[in-house]
């Protein structure tokens, strides 16, 4: 009657769904899963919800005892009412034989002198409060159980996610945007979590509840309880159709919601592009179309909330206001006692926070299954690149690093076509071509980021695909040509691949990398931090810092992905001759379109279109006066050549 | 979750781990209940839609109202229509109706105030948002280098959502007072004894409240704080992924987040341990309440004080009469973390715009593209000089290269071109206008760049070369895509300019992308081109191409240029040399190497080869550089 609990939540529910930066996978279909795999994704969650017996049981127990006391109290009303109208006069009908006998040996004990009215009423008082009070208790442990499976669930969920996320492979991560991937392990899982907490026992209790309401009052009058039921069928018709609704609505909601994230997340990531092209207002038109977008579906989720809201409730008026009439008349034509027709009152008030509730949990189903199918997504890809069952730790005999034959490409395109190389301890490689010809694709293959379409890769004749990602990625260090720096201090950056290191390591690193001098110079020293992304450092400092960070590690094997782009001849010469010592026993590809970085190398590939078109040391690539040549040429001729 | 995990699981945190993770604490503390200032400033945004406001707080009073007046009604249906068995069928028809009428308006008053209260708020959140992100828009640069995004969005959609939470709380929680005072008065009106009678546990429940609200509210914060803390964390593994797997970093990861998810656990346990206490309390008041009506009640109505009806109308009262006050106590809590939400959201539109268009700006249509820096000292950090008392000029039409070693202040220098950072000391002209002197959009107009670290946004390939460009048109773009030699690969792709890019362009190779982003500042056809380091991940060869086709597209316009590959520069008209923030040189590439300074040094590293090179020669070469720029 009074109660908005039911509208409240609604609108906590809708609130958070605004947080949502749900993002739709570009590249990877992230289309919610529609249909009866729906019940799949309850069956998940309900299946890892019984790992916790001890608390669903103690959650069922309560449950029952809760429902118990909740329909104990409209009889206890009812009787109260009867015996207020006067046991004298032996109208008495409570309903509760029980309390019947508890007013017959009370009033025994006390003898004939005391008023069994009054008697009996004092005692439906008392077991009033007991009942309140055992109601007050079953509901604390029912919430109690219902939320800490949740977070039990909700843990659960986020390690897996986590330890998921971690292990996919870099094909995966390409295709989505990171926003999403949060949003998934941020709203998903909270929108999992309360549907355990709010929904599923609460769904039990409500069943339990409601259920029994029923039989109780069926078998008290049927007339009467038929029409103080009547509304159920009809908030049931409208929950669900309500859910069908609000699902789709939920799913096109996110996906919008993760657009107008992309928007705002890349604008605020290339703020540096907007400014210079200034070009707010261009940004401004993208963030209004996206957000006008949201505006149009939330607002359809808020009406569908306020005609369920308001059209369940009155139902259950229109059927109160039945009883009022056909409870009268019987109680006008003596066939009822006031007391049984508050009785019947006493129950649907004490239904309708439950049918309130019911609105909430159209939502909370709703939620739950576009956001446990948006989890389960993820954690049900498999990664494209895993440990074999019986794979071994890579044995290093001497770190030898060879490509056979590989062929490889990032969808069904050929990026790289029949690459064969060979890479010895203390030798280098060297690895030239035009943009886009498949150098980094090379780097990336070494420490199995992916893995060949054909043709395999061996360190010390081992294939890849044999031994441990683990021990790989421990033996082959990749300077990554896209540097990425941490939000953190330089020296939790350089220590990155190895938190325990001494200062003393993190240090003779950076001075390898020639980042010494400058962090001596800044006053935080190795404490400062480089902001987003190193934005507060120059190109070439992130280059040197990420430098820094895989030398720290001393691996087997380096690949320097064009990582002195960004640094002038000079440094790069002095971060050589300090690497020389290290690079002395391992095996070193250097990729590079500055050919004074890897003429040196005991073999330069030249690399067009994923093919090895031209090979050999600098001098004889020079002799063979191929597209090595002409870079060379381009490189060191005077400038007045190539001027016209 | 394979088995390694659970075995190698230390516990422990590593001593270099502890990257910072999520906000702190102090930045989430929840608010006062009531921050006059907040509340007034956000009202202004609801000001926009006073008529609908005044709407909703009308239905929220009908329905208040009317949810009042049904237990009364039924009331008297009790006392008037079948009292003690004297039962009037007329009256009872007539009570029914009325019950309908009330019915009506409570249905029509409750299906207006959801609507009208939803999209309220749904409409304050986009403007709140669009207000933040608006001026996101025009905070410096200096501000959002200092920034993390995640924080910012964090409040443009955490914070923003519990403004609208509040709003629409404060609706209701407005209509949970009046229906409390009304139900109050109800009960003193029926019966002012039992009323009074049945109202002595308010009290007693309002101490235990405020008793309990300092602990819980303590717990909800923590639970609060460290679940963004694991958010952080998160979002921190996904961006980072690459370096993550590159560097076996997954077990240390993965304990340092079971150690901060562990925590939310434990945090999120106890905070709804204080949630949940208060349920027994409140029902054992309830039932306490109940009693009090009972028996008092029930003693009046054999004593023939009070009539039948009122005794259950108290009880229908009862059990609806803690339900505001348990409300009321939930949107404290609402209401506090909209304080605090309230002050992050001000707290954006409050920074300060450090640079903006002077009231009497100028925006010119044409300009000559000269560039000139006059005595301009600059640093991004207090006393911390980064650029240090630069002169030079550079004529409309001409091509000046910056080089220098890495950290000497190239992207420094044209960072200031733009004006995206103010300068200390000096000017810096543009066209001949001081920078500060024109409108920030004449000089995105005038200026456009290319700049060292490529960006692209997700969206198909032609919308990224146009970008902002209006009046562009596809052979514009195509023309631009040709210049920079990307016109090729793009057409290779299966679905050509159509492309679409994964986010910041991933599905490309650096060096594609860098030819993206050239493109595109090609497509602005500004009358000065920056270009810092446009080409430092590209091959010689296509960089000739591009040089080439420059050539034409440059001519009548300024560049200015940064390399560190230096065949790149050889071609400008001048070439300027930065050591440590200072110019040390100056002058074309046939002097300079005559000059046998800093430039010829650095220019013949770059070719040759580091073995050859002896030690002295690269000490000689940074001691001297070192010298020339004291
Ligand atoms: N946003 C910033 N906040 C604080 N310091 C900065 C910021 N940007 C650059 N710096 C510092 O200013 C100095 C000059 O940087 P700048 O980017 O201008 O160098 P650069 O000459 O372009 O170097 P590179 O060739 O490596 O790109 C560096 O020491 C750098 O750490
Ligand atoms: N994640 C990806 N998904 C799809 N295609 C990709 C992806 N990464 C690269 N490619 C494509 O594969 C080809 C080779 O890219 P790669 O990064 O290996 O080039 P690169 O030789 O390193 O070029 P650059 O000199 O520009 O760094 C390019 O055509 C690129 O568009
Ligand atoms: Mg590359
Ligand atoms: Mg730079």
């Amino acid at each position: 009657m009074l109660t908005r609990c039911g509208s409240k939540h609604g609108g906590l529910v809708t609130a958070t769904s605004q947080v949502t930066p749900v993002g739709k996978a570009a590249g990877t279909s992230s289309r919610p899963v529609v249909g009866s795999s729906s019940v799949g994704v309850f069956m998940r969650i309900t299946r890892m919800a019984l790992q916790y017996k001890l608390r669903l049981f103690i959650g069922l127990i309560a449950i029952f005892l809760a429902s118990g006391f909740q329909l104990a109290i409209p009889m206890l009303i009812g009787s109260a009412v009867d015996a207020a109208t006067g046991l004298e006069e032996g109208s008495l009908k409570i309903a509760n034989s029980a309390v019947i006998t508890l007013i017959d040996t009370t009033t025994d004990i006390f003898g004939e002198g005391s008023n069994p009215s009054k008697t009996a009423l004092i005692i439906i008082a008392v077991l009033l409060f007991i009942t309140s009070v055992g109601r007050g208790l079953s509901a604390m442990f029912q919430n109690y159980m219902g939320e800490s499976i949740g977070q039990s669930i909700g843990y659960e969920l986020r390690m897996l996610y986590y330890e998921k996320l971690q292990r996919l492979s870099f094909s995966y991560h390409a295709g989505v945007h990171t926003g999403d991937l949060i949003t998934r392990g941020i709203v998903d899982v909270e929108g999992v979590r309360m549907f355990v907490q709010t929904a599923l026992l609460r769904s039990v209790f409500l069943i339990v509840l409601i259920g029994t309401g029923m039989y109780l009052m069926l078998s008290e009058d049927l007339v009467l309880g038929l029409i103080s039921l009547s509304f159920v069928p009809f908030v049931a018709w409208r929950a669900t159709t309500a859910r069908l609704k609000l699902r789709s609505n939920w799913y096109s909601l996110q996906e919008r919601l993760s657009a107008l994230t992309k928007v705002m997340d890349e604008n605020l990531g290339g703020i540096r592009v907007v400014r210079s092209f200034a070009s707010q207002d261009h940004e401004m038109k993208k963030f209004d179309e996206a957000s006008n977008e949201t505006l149009a579906l939330a607002n359809v989720q808020v009406g569908i909330r306020a005609s369920n809201i308001s059209l369940m409730g009155v139902a259950f008026m229109l059927s109160m206001a039945g009883v009022l009439w056909v409870g009268g008349l019987q109680v006008i034509d003596g066939e009822l006692t006031l007391g049984e027709l508050t009785q019947f009152l006493a129950f649907m008030s004490i239904l309708l926070q439950p049918v309130r509730q019911i609105g909430m949990m159209i939502n909370g189903y709703a939620r739950g299954s576009a956001t446990g199918g948006r989890l389960f997504q993820v954690l049900d890809i498999d990664p494209s690149i895993q440990d074999k069952p019986d794979a071994k730790d890579l044995e290093i005999t001497n770190g030898t690093l060879e490509f056979h034959n590989v062929s490889f490409g990032y969808e069904e395109d050929h990026t790289l076509n029949g690459v064969s190389f060979k890479v010895e301890p203390g030798h280098t490689v060297g690895i030239v071509g035009p943009p886009g010809s498949g150098k980094s694709t090379i780097a990336h293959l070494v420490p199995r980021f992916y893995d060949p379409k054909k043709g395999h890769i061996t360190i010390d004749g081992q294939d890849l695909r044999d031994v441990t990602l683990d021990s790989i990625r421990k033996a082959v260090g990749v300077v990554e040509q896209d540097t990425f720096l941490f939000t953190a201090s330089v020296e939790h950056n350089v220590a990155y691949g190895d938190p325990w290191a001494p200062d003393d390591r993190v240090e003779s690193a950076s001075k390898h990398a020639q980042l010494g001098d400058y962090i001596d110079r800044l006053p935080g020293g190795y404490d400062t931090m480089v902001g987003e992304r190193g934005v507060s450092l120059s190109g070439g400092q992130r280059q040197r810092l990420s430098i820094a960070r895989s030398i720290m590690l001393k691996p087997q094997l380096i690949v320097f992905d064009d990582s002195t782009a960004a640094i002038d001849a000079a440094t790069e010469q002095r971060i050589r001759a300090a690497l020389t010592e290290l690079t002395k026993d391992r095996a070193t590809i250097i990729i590079s379109h500055r050919l004074s970085s890897l003429m040196h190398a005991d073999e330069i590939l030249f690399i067009e279109e994923g093919k090895i078109v031209e090979r050999g040391s600098h001098e004889e690539l020079l002799t063979q006066g191929g597209h090595y040549n002409d870079l060379y040429e381009l490189q060191i001729r005077p400038s007045e050549k190539w001027q016209q | 979750m394979t088995d390694r995990h659970i075995h190698e699981r230390s516990h422990e945190i590593p001593p270099k781990a502890s990257i910072k993770l999520g906000p702190t604490l102090d930045e989430e503390v929840f608010g006062e209940a009531f921050n006059g200032q907040v509340v007034g400033r956000f009202m202004k945004y609801i000001a926009a839609y006073k008529v609908l406001l005044w709407v909703a707080i009308t239905a929220v009073g009908v329905f208040t109202v009317s949810s009042i007046t049904i237990p009364l009604i039924v009331k008297n249906v009790f006392d008037d229509a079948l009292k003690d068995g004297a039962g009037d069928r007329s009256k009872l028809a007539t009570m029914v109706v009325v019950f309908l009428v009330a019915v009506g308006f409570n249905f029509v008053a409750n299906y207006f105030q959801e609507l009208i209260v939803g999209r309220i708020a749904e409409r304050i959140l986009i403007d709140m948002r669009r207000a933040m992100y608006e001026h996101l828009q025009r905070v410096s640069l200096s501000f959002m280098d200092k920034t993390e995004i995640g924080k910012l969005m964090s409040r443009l959609q955490g914070d923003v959502a519990a403004l609208q939470e509040f709003l629409q709380t404060a609706v209701f929680a407005i209509g949970d007072i009046v229906l409390l005072i009304g139900i109050i008065g109800a009960m003193i009106w029926l019966d002012w004894r039992l009323g009074l009678m049945t109202l002595t546990v308010v009290p007693i429940l309002l101490i235990i409240r405020i008793i309990w609200l300092p602990y819980a509210r303590q717990s909800f914060l923590r639970a609060r704080v460290t679940s963004s803390i694991v958010s952080g964390a998160l979002a921190e593994n996904i961006n980072g992924i690459r370096a993550v797997q590159g560097m076996s970093r997954e077990y240390v990861n993965y304990d340092l987040f079971d150690i901060r998810a562990t925590d939310n656990l434990k945090a999120a346990n106890k905070a709804s341990k204080f949630g949940v206490m208060m349920l027994p309390i409140v029902d054992t008041l309830t039932g306490t309440a109940m009693a009090i009506v009972v028996i008092i009640g029930g003693f009046f109505v054999l004593g023939g004080t009070v009539e039948l009806g009122v005794m259950v109308a108290f009880v229908l009262f009862v059990q609806r009469f803690f339900d505001p006050i348990r409300a009321l106590t939930m949107h404290y809590n609402v209401l506090q973390r909209a304080m605090a939400s309230g002050e992050r959201i001000f707290e954006v539109i409050d920074v300060p715009v450090d640079i903006k268009n002077k009231p009497n700006a100028i925006h010119p249509e044409e300009i000559d593209g000269s560039i000139s820096f006059e005595n301009v000292t600059f640093g991004y950090v207090e006393n911390q000089p980064i650029l240090k008392d630069i002169n030079f000029e550079v004529k409309p039409g001409e091509t000046v290269a910056l080089v220098g070693p890495t950290g000497s202040g190239k992207t420094s220098t044209t960072a200031l071109v733009h004006r995206f950072y103010d300068i200390w000391e000096g000017s810096v002209k543009v066209g001949g206008h001081d920078v500060r002197d024109v409108t920030q959009e004449s000089l995105g107009e005038h200026v456009s760049m290319v700049l060292q670290e490529p960006f692209l946004f997700s969206g198909t390939i032609f919308e990224n070369i146009i970008y902002a460009k209006e009046g562009a048109t596809r052979e514009d773009v195509v023309a631009a895509a040709q210049a920079v030699g990307a016109h090729e690969f793009i057409m290779k792709l299966p679905d050509g300019y159509e492309t679409e890019l994964e986010q910041r362009g991933g599905n490309l190779s650096l060096g594609q992308r860098q030819l993206l982003s050239f493109a595109r500042a090609i497509v602005a056809d500004s009358k000065i081109l920056v270009l810092d380091e446009a080409t430092a991940s590209i091959d010689s060869y296509t960089e000739m191409l591009i040089q080439q086709a420059l050539e034409r597209l440059m001519e009548g316009r300024t560049g200015m240029v940064i390399a560190h590959r230096l065949a790149t520069i050889r071609g400008a008209d001048r070439i300027i040399v930065l050591q440590d923030g200072r110019i040390v040189e100056q002058g074309n590439h046939d002097e300079l190497m005559a000059n046998g300074g800093l430039y010829s040094r650095l220019y013949s590293m770059n070719y040759a080869s580091f073995d050859d090179i002896p030690d002295e020669l690269i000490a000689q070469a940074t001691k001297a550089a070192r010298e020339s720029s004291t």
